[in-house]
């Protein structure tokens, strides 16, 4: 069965190119340490004399108005980016499946009482209320100082909201599939065996509700890494110096008309992250489809 | 071989309340509605009618997967209803089933190994490596080979799954098996195959059968006792012989006709069957075989008829009791 589907897989052209590119846009992103060090860069040194300087063999992409590397720095943004869809996207197909799984299992008032919340967390208008979140000074939370203020706390708090709001899409599709799956002849099976409902859950009917979860969180990543962007570009986002895609978006756009390759790249990143993220989620799709013919 | 009933079955209801539509009320199905019959260990009782007689239901409630709305079902004398928990437990591990789409009663996830295990993980506190070897042995019993242990359910054919889910039940060596249409998914050739298997095991392992089916055939073949249901309930009962030799309930001689033989001499006089099975929701008053019955009269359709012992088999027709059904009719009209 599995080798079935990484034949109709990678007979899907688009989404196989996809895979290729968001793998290499991954680990040039985890190497971008040592690609500083072999340019001899520094992602976040600021060099007024070397401002706007077109490429060359040491800047492959030239700089930016504080003369840093910008494609260090794109690198940089994509381990933020990439970071942050992965780690969300994972976290609420946690949240999403658990919940889909128990109301789609027990059904009547719990499945109700869920699905109503999950109707609810869609209808919240999403911007405005990550802007608020976003605002929460942690410190008055009870979270130490030294963890609040930290660099990386933006990120943190970016993957939490992201994931507590993006689990809604998993839960209705996994629910859609537990309330399948349990009328199913091996279900009623394994009740007449004696197996108790977390054995049915866990062993029964997870296991094959697999592909929609796989594919929905893959979708899901492309638009999570586009929402941190967002973020990032209104500024509620990842904080500089840490580079993101959408902070630096932000930065280059005062100065578009001067320099408009510094919002190209970011912007062309973002693109073809997002736009390979969605092919590969359709390849995925068609190739785990078990009533796909060949 | 005891001879105390395995099942005994005392006015076995089961309903199920229905909702109509966003406003209407709920209405109430009686998917089954007062069945008695016993069961002496070692046999196999063969349960037939239309789709919607209530034979599922049956099997369902037999396998204590569903619990009856009213009635007594002891299973090898424990009272099933008023079992406390472990007791219910116990019997679970007596009484298995196996489905009639083996397609869909095996996770296409599990490999046959982990599939016949999980019996005896949930139900044992045997090792893994001793799951193992029962779960071998039994393979062998069944004529599965060996290394099919490895494979997943989707690379074997319909009957080899038939086998595998056959091995499934007999895992906890349970004392009576339900089937539900064991073969009515499969193809003729392989159906025979399956129902030899069925016997053999019947007598190495001592079972008890609950067989479901809608093929007379299979079932001439294959019952020692027959209970013919219509609607939810049960219109006639006895040995196979009795039932398939003189048939005396109208709905039992219609089934019965209606099966054909290859054989153009012995073409009888075949019954049609007017109309379709009733409502469960609304069953007839009476006899609730009297909307299709050619003998039924004004008693039919306003008393209901209660089983009687016609001499070796039982049944609830007022017509056998007042004897204005005419014997000779389907005496060879068909086997």
């Amino acid at each position: 069965m599995t080798a079935r589907m990484a034949r109709r897989f990678v007979q899907h052209r688009l989404a196989l190119a996809s895979l290729v590119l968001l793998l290499l846009l991954a680990l040039l992103a985890l190497a971008a340490p040592l690609v500083e060090a072999a340019l001899g860069v520094d992602a976040n040194m600021a060099n007024l004399f070397a401002r706007f300087a077109p490429p060359s063999a040491e800047h492959p992409l030239g700089t930016d108005e504080l003369g840093r590397d910008l494609a260090v720095r794109l690198l940089y943004g994509g381990r933020v980016s990439l970071a942050v869809g992965l780690s969300a996207a994972l976290f609420a197909a946690v949240i999403g499946t658990s919940l889909g799984l128990l109301a789609g299992y027990f059904g009547g008032r719990l499945d109700a009482f869920v699905m109503r919340f999950t109707d609810g967390v869609i209808a919240l208008p999403l911007l405005p209320l990550l802007i608020v979140l976003a605002a929460i000074d942690l410190e008055k939370l009870g979270i130490p100082a030294e963890l609040a203020q930290s660099e990386d706390v933006s990120l943190y708090r970016i993957v939490v909201i992201v994931a507590l709001f993006g689990w809604t899409t998993v839960a209705r599709l996994v629910r859609a599939e537990a309330l399948r799956i349990r009328s199913r002849e091996f279900v009623t099976a394994a009740r007449s065996m004696g197996a108790g409902p977390w054995r049915i859950m866990g062993t029964h009917i997870l296991p094959n509700a697999v592909s929609p979860i796989i594919v929905a969180t893959t979708l899901s990543m492309g638009n999570i890494i586009l929402f941190e962007s967002v973020l990032s570009f209104l500024g509620l986002g990842i904080q500089p110096p840490v580079a993101s895609w959408g902070n630096m978006l932000t930065n280059a756009q005062e100065l578009i008309w001067n320099t408009p390759m510094l919002a190209v790249w970011p912007g062309l990143a973002i693109f073809a992250t997002v736009i390979a993220f969605n092919f590969l989620g359709d390849g995925l799709q068609d190739a785990l489809d078990p009533r796909a013919v060949e | 071989m005891s001879m105390a009933p395995i099942v005994e079955a005392v006015d076995l209801a089961r309903h199920y309340q229905v909702r109509q539509g966003l406003f209407a009320g709920s209405a109430t199905l009686k998917a089954l509605r007062g069945t008695s019959f016993s069961m002496p260990a070692g046999r196999t009782l063969a349960v037939v009618g239309e789709s919607g007689c209530g034979k599922s239901t049956l099997a369902r409630l037999v396998t204590l997967i569903e619990h009856p709305t009213s009635g007594i079902l002891r299973l090898d004398g424990i009272d099933a209803g008023t079992a406390g928990k472990s007791a219910l437990r116990e019997l679970r591990r007596k009484v298995q089933i196996v489905f009639q789409d083996p397609y869909g009663s095996l996770n296409p996830r599990k490999k046959v190994g982990a599939i016949l295990e999980e019996p005896l993980a949930i139900n044992t506190a045997m090792s893994a490596e001793e799951r193992a070897n029962a779960a071998r042995e039994m393979m062998a019993r069944v004529g599965l080979r060996p290394e099919y242990y490895y494979r997943y359910p989707h690379m074997f054919s319909g009957g080899q799954r038939q086998r595998i889910a056959i091995a499934r039940a007999l895992m906890l060596r349970p004392k009576l098996v339900v089937l539900d249409e064991p073969v009515s998914a499969l193809d003729v050739s392989i159906q025979a195959q399956v129902l030899n298997l069925l016997i053999d095991l019947q007598e190495e392992l001592t079972l008890t059968y609950l067989f479901i089916s809608h093929d007379l055939s299979v079932v001439r073949h294959f019952a020692d006792e027959v209970m013919v249901m219509y609607l939810g309930r049960a219109v006639e009962q006895g040995s196979r012989d009795a039932i398939f030799s003189a048939p005396k309930h109208p709905y039992t001689r219609a089934l019965l006709s209606s099966t054909p033989i290859a054989d153009p001499r012995r073409r009888g006089e075949r019954i049609k069957l007017v109309g379709e099975l009733p409502s469960p929701i609304a069953p007839p008053p009476g006899c609730a075989f009297h909307p299709r019955c050619a003998y039924a009269n004004e008693r039919c359709r306003a008393e209901f008829p209660e089983s009687i012992d016609t001499g070796g088999q039982l049944v609830a027709c007022h017509g056998v009791e007042e004897g204005r059904i005419d014997e000779t009719q389907s005496q060879g009209a068909t086997f």
